[in-house]
């Protein structure tokens, strides 16, 4: 551990450009196997959009693309603010690293906020899948699909941004306890392309449940 | 490998292009474009993916290997993706959607 502190080299690598290689190839393979889950979960999607594409319009409807587009650019800005604290981590400017996290920790927090209101709209208009669930609609079944979907992937969604925080607080710690150097900043970088990555599973997600059908 | 500095400025680029883009998909979902509307939003959404990809996950400022592991990556991704939906839509059944659930039905 002291090794990686100080930028010297673990002994299996050649220099410190392969270890810092290696430990970035690893972070994405991690992130490659995200990219099949989340794409299986897409493909599921797409196969009952064009099934049902009447019942998919109408459930699309019952969200509101103004909350939905606001939390787009409410993500967007905290990948800025997490971009901006690997960018403090490899000037070694600590006090930026830890308030670039925490700003990133907030944003998150409020699309987090906007999420569980969303969550608690469905549940008050009938539209979580299950007993309760009543659509007036004679596709009523096939609208209770799409929400199964909405539930799935931007629960999934959420959950990863909820074990971010906690990536990120524990980011917070070590930069407060000055654990990050110019020559050692691999877990604020690694914990950047998570961010990052749940950031693109939104930009997907946005336009594909909250924009359909509205022409 | 020069990930060592890429400038702020640029960060601050792909932040406003992509918030650009955000405004541009909510704006061109309320036009009618037919069977395009899809093509469209798949379109912008990938684009913005790609800025995200190549700058704020630095892959275009890392090293070859690194892009070409990524780029695999994807690639199978379009090959599960393809393949996938190759076979939903070669096969001879149909999903009849009516009210009291939807049922598979063979073609008769």
């Amino acid at each position: 551990m002291s090794n990686f502190h100080d930028g010297v080299v673990a002994h299996q690598f050649d220099d410190a450009e392969q270890q810092k290689e290696t430990v970035n190839l690893g972070m994405w393979s991690f992130l490659i196997t995200e990219v099949m889950m989340f794409g299986a979960l897409f493909a599921a999607y797409g196969f009952y959009r064009f099934k049902y594409p009447q019942a998919w319009i109408e459930g699309s409807n019952y969200l509101d693309y103004l909350l939905g587009a606001f939390n787009t650019a409410v993500l967007i800005c905290s990948s800025l603010t997490m971009a901006m604290a690997v960018h403090a981590a490899q000037h070694a400017k600590r006090k930026q690293i830890i308030v670039f996290l925490i700003l990133t920790i907030i944003l998150g927090g409020v699309f987090i906020g906007v999420k569980v209101v969303e969550y608690a709209d469905k549940f008050e208009h009938h539209l979580v899948p299950g007993h309760n669930f009543s659509v007036d609609s004679p596709f009523a079944n096939q609208v209770e699909l799409f929400y199964s979907f909405y539930f799935i992937m931007t629960g999934l969604h959420a959950l990863h941004m909820l074990i971010g925080f906690g990536i990120i607080a524990t980011l917070v710690v070590m930069a407060y306890r000055n654990r990050f150097s110019e020559a050692y900043y691999a877990p604020v970088e690694m914990t950047g392309l998570y961010w990052h990555f749940v950031d693109i599973v939104w930009i997907f997600l946005f336009p594909f449940l909250y924009l359909i059908g509205r022409g | 490998m020069s990930e060592h500095s890429i400038p702020a400025r640029i960060y601050y680029l792909v932040f406003a292009t992509l918030l650009l883009l955000t405004l541009i998909t909510v704006e061109v979902a309320f036009y009618d474009l037919g069977i395009l509307t899809f093509g469209v939003a798949l379109g912008i959404a990938c684009f913005k993916a790609a800025l995200v990809i190549l700058y704020f996950m630095h892959v275009r400022y890392s090293s070859g290997l690194t892009g070409i592991f990524v780029a695999a990556g994807f690639v199978f991704l379009a090959i599960m993706l393809t393949f996938f939906l190759l076979d939903a839509s070669s096969r001879d059944w149909q999903y009849q959607p009516d009210s009291s659930g939807f049922s598979m039905v063979r073609p008769s």
